[in-house]
Order: C-alpha cells, then structure tokens, then sequence
C-alpha cells in the first residue's frame, strides 16, 4: 500500500483549506424541471473547476448508452472522472487494471461486459442504478475512481445493493475479479457467495483525506441531465 | 469554524416572517434557508439576541452561574451563523464547561457498536448480550451484506434484552429497510438519517429536509426513539461545500433537525473525523458542533465512533472533550468487538481498550458511560443469549444454530474464532422471513416457547413502551426496570461545584467503577 508522507499530508491540507475557500455555484432548483424538458440538448458546457477529459486510447466513447436487453450483459459504469481525469484509484491501481478485472470477472462466467460512463452523479449508488437500468440482466458493478465498487440490481432502492465494496484501500486486483465474476453470477439468476469482507480499520485514517480531494475532482465532473454514454474498452 | 466565506450573521422579521437570514434575502434563499427560517427559529426573541455581542453570549454558555434554560432561550432564537460566532469565541476547555452544563440528560452515557465482518447472528447475540451487561443503553449494528439486514437486527435485539432488559437497539441500513426493521418491532431507535449542510448533497441523495422530516414522523408514529446524524466534513466528503467552513455547515444540520422537531443528534465529525481532523483547530471545532447541538436543546451523540489515528495518543486527545465534560453518549459507537470485526470501519475505542477506559473512568472519577464486568458474568450471559438465539432460530424456521456454534460464540473474540455458516442460506432465509411478515411478537413467542421467559418478557416489554411513548422525549435511556431517564425527569442541573451529576453521589454505578478486577488489594500483597 502507498505510504502517505509528510510532504503529501502536507498538499491534502493545503488542497483541503483551498477548497473551501473556493465558492461553487449554488444550484437553482428552477432549471432541474427545465432540463428534464430539454432532449436532446444535453448540457456539454464544463463546469468551472471542471477538468476537459483527456484522450485515452483504450477508453473510447461510442455515443450515447442505450437501453441492453441481452438477458446475458451485466453493465460496468464507471463515475465521470474514470480513466480520463484521474486514472487510478486511491492505492494506485490503474483504472485500466480494475477494468480489466472486474471484465474477466463477468467473461469468465460466459457473459458479456458493457461499460458506460455515468455523468449525472458522482454517487456509487446512483451509478449502480444508473447502470442496472441500463442493463439487460439488471445487474451493474458501479466504480468510482478512488475505488470503491457496488453490485446493484434494477429493482432494488437507489441506496441499498447486492454488495457493497466500501473500503476501496482493501481492493486488490482478485477482489475486483471476484466482484466482477459474483455480479455475473447474480445476472444468471444464482445466488453466490458474497465476496468476503475485508476490513481495515486503519483505512479512513491513512486515506479519508485523500479519498476526499478523489472525490471533489470526481464530483466537479458532474453533468446534471448528461447521459450516460457508451465506453469501448481495448485491454490489447 | 470562522470561513471566511461564512455568512455574517443577520435577521429582519417582517409580519411573522424571517426576511433576510445571515445576510441572505428571502429571494436568494436556498432550501435549507427556507426550512430553517420557516421552522428553526423562535422569532419573538430574535432580534435582541442577534444584536447580543456573541462573545457575552459564549461567556453565559461557560459561566456556571447561568442556567442552562436562561441560555436556551437564547440560542432557540438564534440563526445558523449566529451559533457559529458564539462557539468561535471558546476555547477548547471552556467547550469542555459547556458541554458539562448544556447536555441535556443529567446522567452521562455511551452507545456500542455490535458488528462483526461475516454477520455472524450467533456472535452478535453473545456480543450485545456481552456489552449490555457493561452498561450500553442503547446499541447499533450494521452489516458486512445488506441482506443480512433482517438476522442482525433480531440477534442484537435478542442479545441485548437478554444481557440487561431495557437496553434499546438499532440496526443502520438503507433508510427504506431500516424504517421497515423498526415498524416490525426488531428495532428500538433509529439514528443513521442524515442531514447535510448545503442543498446539493442533499438532492445528490435524492432528499430534502422535508423528506428527512417526514421520515423522522414515520418514526414517531411507530413510537420508535429516532434522532439525526450529521457531521463536519461529510459536505467535503461529498464534494459540495459551498466554499464554507465545516462548522458553519454543521450549524445548518443542528438547526434542520431543531426544525424537524427530532428530540436529538449524532454529531462530532462522525465516519467524516478524517477531515476535520486533519485541519488546524479541527477538534476544537468538533467538541464545538457537539456543544452547539446541545446549546439547542437536543440530544448529542458526540461520535467518537470511527478509527480516527494509528496514534494513542492522539485517539485518546479525540476522547478527552466529551469524555471530561460528559455527553448523552460519549460515544456513539465505541467498538464493543475488536475492531477487526467492526462493519463500521473501525471505531476511535474498541473491545480492546475496555480495561484502559475503565482505569481512566476510576483515574479521573469520571462516568464514561461503562463499568467492569466479572469474567463469570460475561460468559454467563453469552452464553445465555446466544442459546435464546438459537431458539428463536428453530422457532421461526431459520437456518439452524449448532450447539458448537452457541459454545464458540460464548468464548468467541472475533468471527475468526466462528465455525461458518452458510451465508447463502442465511440471506434466502432473511429474505424469506420479510416475505412471510415474521415481527418480534414472534419472537416473543419463540423465546417464550424455548424457556427463555424473562427474555420473551423484555422483548414484549419494549414494544409496549413503543405504545405508551414516553421514551420518545429528549435524551431518553431505560433502566432495568424500564423506568425512562430522559432530558424531562432526569434533566441536567449543573451550576457549578456541588451540583449537577457527580459520579461519587451515584454510589452503585462508583463502586463498580472503583472495582476494576485487576484492582490488587495490599492487604493480600505478597511483600
């Protein structure tokens, strides 16, 4: 696991003590019922504090995520800072690997993987049912880009799960696998195992500061009314 | 605390109504301005304590020699800016003079944590049997699966009645299923519903504090006890803080759930610690948030309740405030397993450090909330709850509890030291007693049908309180005999030496205190 040193303690506090003397623009509830009535003029405008996206050749935007009904997909969606803003999650495995996992996971029980990137939320849940509604099984694994990873199913409410990966420092590159290859399963109609729980308690101390500055850049990447859109993953 | 994007603090009153707000017109309000101005705030006093110098204001909050309800008038009539400024103004030890006057309960306590990383039912119902008997009036759990949600919360329910009757428990899941586990009788409080400090976390969790309000009612009508929980550092968490400081949002949360009507709050930073915790001032500012809800004349769970430092030093420097001063709940989670089996992701205290917290209660004479147990006793009692659970188990047709499993669950310090269980057969099961409409008169019944009548007795017992509702006031507790201590019989008298709570005058709680078991008696010293 990474060490956290004095000198990178030192950039969190000075990040954390700048952002609140940043002022983020105060939501109108006015426009929300606006924006449900505008089609397909989706706001693409960044937000200030917003970063552009970079090009990442594996990663490639295919359109807009449309509705699955293959009984045989389960949907990976990754939170809006994935792979293009931040590029890997808060102990340092690349968004690349975690794909690459939890999609072996899901191919190794003989089902297809679809990822989507989510735009609408930052929230691991909203993903996951984002996702799940998308999906043709109604499963979807849901991830944020410091890690932490929810399996969600279609009738379930927004903020419960099938199973819920909390603590992203304990998430090694089997445990990704493992949640990929349960979600698949869940998607066939079984009832797994759930994957076991790993907890350090020590986790929130080394990491709650840091995983919150993850956070405020994955959440300044929110598009309210932007939907999800299609990823074509190239592991090659 | 003191942003220097926080509001100055301000009100106009026009016609009955607030129209401008901490420097903000009624035109610009947010939701959150709307549901404070229209229900946080006693307006007939409003406006002479806004004009009161808040530094005067800070020094009534510490002076002994001012009651504690002259101050509730004062800060009932005050807006969310306006306590900020007046707890900007104490320093760490007059917070601690504070708090020790503005709790509400006179009595001091402390809630536990009863969890473990495989849900296993049989441990919970020895660990909360366990914790009982140290003293825990009120008890949480949560789950590694959510599935499990249904077996959890009826194994600590179980647990709990059977180490002590009267101890009151809750089991922290999604909203929906949690409100479901109280209506069905398996719960006795509810604490996880949070509030927030700006609108957009609020909407991101698709809520509002009508929303968060008219849960809290869902509650009350049940006659379950409900308080809310929010904290420094979760709006940082989440992403929108508006550019202001934790505390002037913190204010904002006290004050939601003031309007709410809710009796209470858990604050202090909370599972968000890591934040203000990494800040300049940042646990001055969380004892700062604790004393606030108090000063609003509400319950305070003061936190305490999540890993917080690889250091002693510094997890012992995150107790002292409310440890000294005294709190409804000192902690709301101290970890009564190791916290290697803590679903909560860890607490600042666990199962561990009972005889350190025990030596320091005995130290300082101070009542934290818990007392020392004879080893007899513990294994006594769980082994009694979790043979209760496996009667209830057999009656109400869930998977079955081995005799090995009750033996290991007596002795168990973890869930290492568990045989497994098929979880699969667990969560169908959970599922399956959902479905079939299963409430705690059915355990009730199974309890009474295995022999174990005194427990079947407790378990009824709480559910007639949830009909006659008086531990529904604020800061409420049961004894063993069901009798309420609340912030109404039982209410905070502190003016200084010689009065309010003093551990010496509560002679049985002292004495327990005093006998630790490894206490060495010189008479018997081998010299």
């Amino acid at each position: 696991m990474a060490q956290v040193n004095e000198e990178l303690l030192r950039s969190i506090i000075r990040d954390v003590i700048a952002e609140t003397q940043k002022v983020d623009k105060p939501i109108s509830f006015n426009d929300a019922g606006q924006s449900a009535t505008a089609t397909a003029e989706a706001p693409q405008e960044t937000k200030p504090g917003a970063e552009a996206e970079k090009h990442v050749d594996w990663f490639k935007h295919v359109g807009v995520a449309k509705q699955g009904y293959s009984r045989d997909e389960v949907i990976v969606a990754v939170a809006p800072a994935f792979a293009e803003v931040l590029d890997h999650n808060l102990t340092g495995i690349s968004h690349k690997e975690i794909l690459r996992q939890v999609i072996a996971g899901i191919e190794e029980e003989g089902l297809k993987a679809r990822v989507i990137k989510v735009y609408r939320t930052s929230d691991v849940s909203f993903c996951g049912s984002e996702g799940d509604h998308l999906s043709g099984s109604g499963i979807a694994v849901a991830i944020q880009s410091k890690g932490t990873t929810i399996i969600h199913q279609k009738d379930q409410e927004p903020l419960s799960n099938l199973e819920l990966f909390p603590q992203a420092p304990v998430l090694d590159g089997d445990t990704y696998r493992a949640i990929g290859k349960n979600a698949a399963q869940y998607a066939k109609g079984m009832s797994p195992s759930p994957v076991p729980t790993v907890n350090d308690q020590m986790a929130r101390v080394q990491y709650q500061a840091l995983s919150a500055l993850m956070h405020i850049k994955e959440t300044k990447q929110v598009v309210v009314g932007k939907p999800a859109e299609e990823i074509e993953v190239n592991f090659n | 605390m003191e942003g220097p994007n926080d509001p100055k603090p301000s009100i106009k009153i026009e016609n009955g109504k607030i129209t401008e707000m901490d420097s903000k017109s009624v035109k610009d309000f947010d939701l959150i301005d709307l549901y404070i101005a229209k229900y946080g705030i006693k307006l007939e006093n409003a406006e002479k304590v806004m004009a009161m110098d808040s530094t005067k204001i800070a020094n009534m909050l510490c002076d002994p020699n001012v009651p504690r309800e002259d101050i509730i008038a004062l800060t009932t009539a005050m807006t969310p800016a306006k306590a900020e400024e007046v707890i900007s103004k104490l320093n760490f030890a007059e917070m601690i003079m504070a708090t020790q006057k503005m709790r509400p309960r006179r009595t001091p306590a402390t809630q536990c944590h009863v969890t473990n990383i495989r849900d296993n039912p049989v441990q919970i119902a020895a660990d909360a049997a366990d914790a009982a008997l140290r003293g825990f009036p009120e008890q949480e759990t949560t789950t590694a699966v959510a599935r499990y949600a249904p077996l959890n919360a009826i194994s600590l329910l179980v647990g709990a009645q059977t180490g002590r009757p009267g101890v009151i428990s809750q089991c922290s899941v999604e909203e929906a299923a949690e409100l479901n586990l109280g209506m069905r009788g398996f719960t006795g409080y509810a604490e996880t519903i949070s509030v927030y400090g700006t609108d957009k976390v609020f909407t991101d969790g698709d809520d509002t504090p009508w929303s968060k309000g008219f849960l809290a009612s869902c509650y009350a009508s049940r006659g379950l006890k409900m308080r809310f929980t929010s904290g420094s550092g979760s709006e940082v968490m989440m992403g929108y803080t508006e550019g202001k400081s934790m505390l002037y949002l913190e204010s904002r949360c006290i004050f939601i759930t003031k309007a709410s009507g809710v009796q209470g709050l858990q604050n202090g930073g909370v599972s968000c610690i890591g934040i203000p915790g990494s800040v300049p001032g940042g646990i001055r500012s969380v004892l700062g948030e604790n004393l606030l809800c108090m000063m609003m004349d509400l319950e305070c769970a003061s936190a305490n309740d999540q890993a917080f430092s690889h250091s002693d030093m510094r997890r012992t420097e995150r107790l002292l405030g409310q440890f000294i001063a005294g709190t409804d709940y000192i902690s709301s989670g101290y970890s009564s397993t190791p916290n290697y089996d803590n679903t909560f992701a860890g607490s600042n205290t666990d199962g561990l450090d009972y005889d350190d917290y025990y030596v320091m209660e005995r130290d300082l004479a101070i009542n934290g909330g818990i007392h020392p147990v004879t080893e007899e006793e513990i294994i006594k009692g769980r082994n009694k709850a979790a043979k209760a659970l496996q009667g209830v188990f057999e009656d109400l047709g869930l998977p079955k509890i081995t005799d090995e499993e009750v033996e290991a669950a007596t002795y168990a310090n973890t869930s290492k030291d568990m045989p497994e269980r098929n979880m699969v057969e667990d969560m169908k099961a959970a599922q399956d007693l959902m479905d079939r409409g299963i409430t705690a008169v059915d355990v009730v019944k199974a309890l009474y049908n295995h022999g174990f009548k005194d427990v079947a007795q407790a378990v009824l017992d709480l559910q007639k309180q949830k009909v006659c509702g008086d531990f529904l006031q604020t800061s409420a507790i049961f004894d063993e005999n069901w009798n309420v201590i609340s912030a109404v019989n039982d209410a905070n008298d502190y003016r200084g030496p010689g009065t309010g709570y003093r551990l010496q005058e509560d002679k049985d709680e002292w004495e327990r205190i005093k006998n630790i078991p490894f206490a060495i008696d010189p008479q018997h010293m081998e010299l």
